[in-house]
């Protein structure tokens, strides 16, 4: 009878723990069990990305619709190439969108915005999007506003 | 001068004696051939006496720990009109940092002084002796379930200490001080990461259950028999692991977070 207690503490701790992982995996850390994996890859260039790090948003309008899935140097261009995973569902991008790097907040994380543009051919696997924005880096903005300060 | 270099020396020979002693220890009581019939309710004997009857101090200081964390954390962001973050804040210092190190640390006091204690009392009166007379293994009887059971009810005490500490900091942050809910949860969900957060704190409470109650087990098993022997070797079950478990964490962070 003693060691039935014991056998039902025991298995009530690790029903506890087993509880717990769960909880911390979906309700704390957000992984969710249906496969985003899905979608498709675009890409854009960028002058500079000023901070921008891979898993960060891809959004419209402030939706979120995909994450900036590798950040490389285009050796040739010698720009910065995102590769970004959009998903599956948003298959309405025109092939003339354009790209810009935004700043969520004042200081808050760098995101990509996507604005829509009016052609009827849209992005598919592999497309690059031509038109794009750089990241507003404050020290250049400083830097154009002294020089202007002293030229003036 | 001598005489001094000469006691530096013996030292650090017994220091190095002691750690092969519990790396043979470790050996013995580890590398047994399996016999899940006898050493299963050994091993949830131990189970229960370290595990089970830790919960309850788990849980009211996991409690408390993320009460507090939510409540310094509003007054802190309120300042820069950025509190939703309050549940991101607690959620990554909870998984990250607080839950392995503090519930280890509880965990030393409660469960490995009481461990080395029984062990060394075991010694003392020569219970050990006698078992290994009447051809039974201490190792395989005493030492081996003591240590799977720290090895395995220390990760399991970290999570149910995250999570009552997360349910803690959201008692106070939402129910309290009126936070939005959806942005407390959201906010902590966009920022915490299963794999970098979650796993890593597992991995860190893995280490320090196993470090924990090794120095544990090893300090009861090579405690001087006698009463003030017992009492010196508890003492140093706690310090010993509480230095490991500090020390351990900084480089295991720096292993996992330092990517810089």
């Amino acid at each position: 009878m003693q060691m039935r207690t014991l056998e039902i503490g025991v298995g009530a701790l690790i029903l506890a723990g087993v509880i717990s992982l769960v909880t911390l995996a979906i309700n704390v850390s957000g992984l969710s069990l249906t496969d985003r994996a899905g979608g498709y890859t675009i890409y854009a260039r960028f002058e500079n990305i000023g901070g921008l790090t891979e898993r960060a948003k891809v959004s419209l309008s402030g939706v979120q619709i995909g994450e900036v899935s590798a950040i490389r140097i285009d050796s040739r261009m010698l720009m910065a190439d995102v590769e970004m995973r959009i998903f599956s569902e948003v298959d309405y991008l025109s092939i003339d969108s354009s790209a810009q790097i935004l700043t969520a907040g004042l200081l808050g994380e760098k995101y990509i915005g996507i604005t829509p543009g009016f052609e009827e051919e849209t992005l598919q696997e592999g497309s690059r999007i031509e038109d794009t924005q750089s990241a507003l880096v404050l020290e250049e903005l400083i830097g154009k506003f002294l020089f202007n300060k002293v030229s003036e | 001068m001598i005489d001094q270099l000469q006691r530096i020396g013996r030292g650090t020979l017994d220091r190095l004696a002691a750690t092969g002693r519990s790396g043979q220890m470790l050996l013995q009581s580890l590398f047994v051939p399996p016999a899940p019939k006898e050493m299963l309710p050994l091993l949830i004997k131990q189970l229960h006496f370290v595990g089970v009857l830790s919960l309850v101090i788990i849980f009211v200081s996991g409690l408390f720990i993320g009460m507090v964390l939510g409540l310094q954390g509003y007054t802190i962001l309120v300042d820069y009109g950025s509190e939703q973050a309050v549940g991101q804040m607690v959620a990554l210092s909870l998984v990250r940092e607080l839950a392995p190190v503090v519930t280890a640390l509880l965990f030393a006091g409660r469960a490995g002084s009481a461990v080395t204690a029984e062990i060394g009392l075991m010694k003392a009166t020569e219970q050990l002796a006698s078992y290994e007379m009447i051809g039974v293994d201490p190792m395989r009887r005493i030492i081996a379930p003591r240590l799977w059971a720290g090895f395995i009810s220390l990760p399991l005490l970290t999570m149910i200490f995250a999570v009552v500490g997360i349910w803690g900091g959201s008692l106070v942050a939402v129910d309290w001080l009126g936070i939005y809910s959806g942005s407390f949860w959201a906010n902590m969900q966009a920022s915490v990461d299963f794999s970098t957060d979650v796993l890593n704190g597992i991995v860190k409470s893995l280490v320090f259950g196993f470090v924990v109650i090794w120095i544990a087990v090893f300090q009861g098993y090579d405690a001087v028999p006698t009463s003030e022997g017992i009492s010196k070797a508890t003492t140093r079950t706690v310090v010993y692991s509480s230095l490991a478990v500090l020390g351990l964490d900084f480089i295991l962070t720096a292993m996992m977070f330092g990517e810089i």
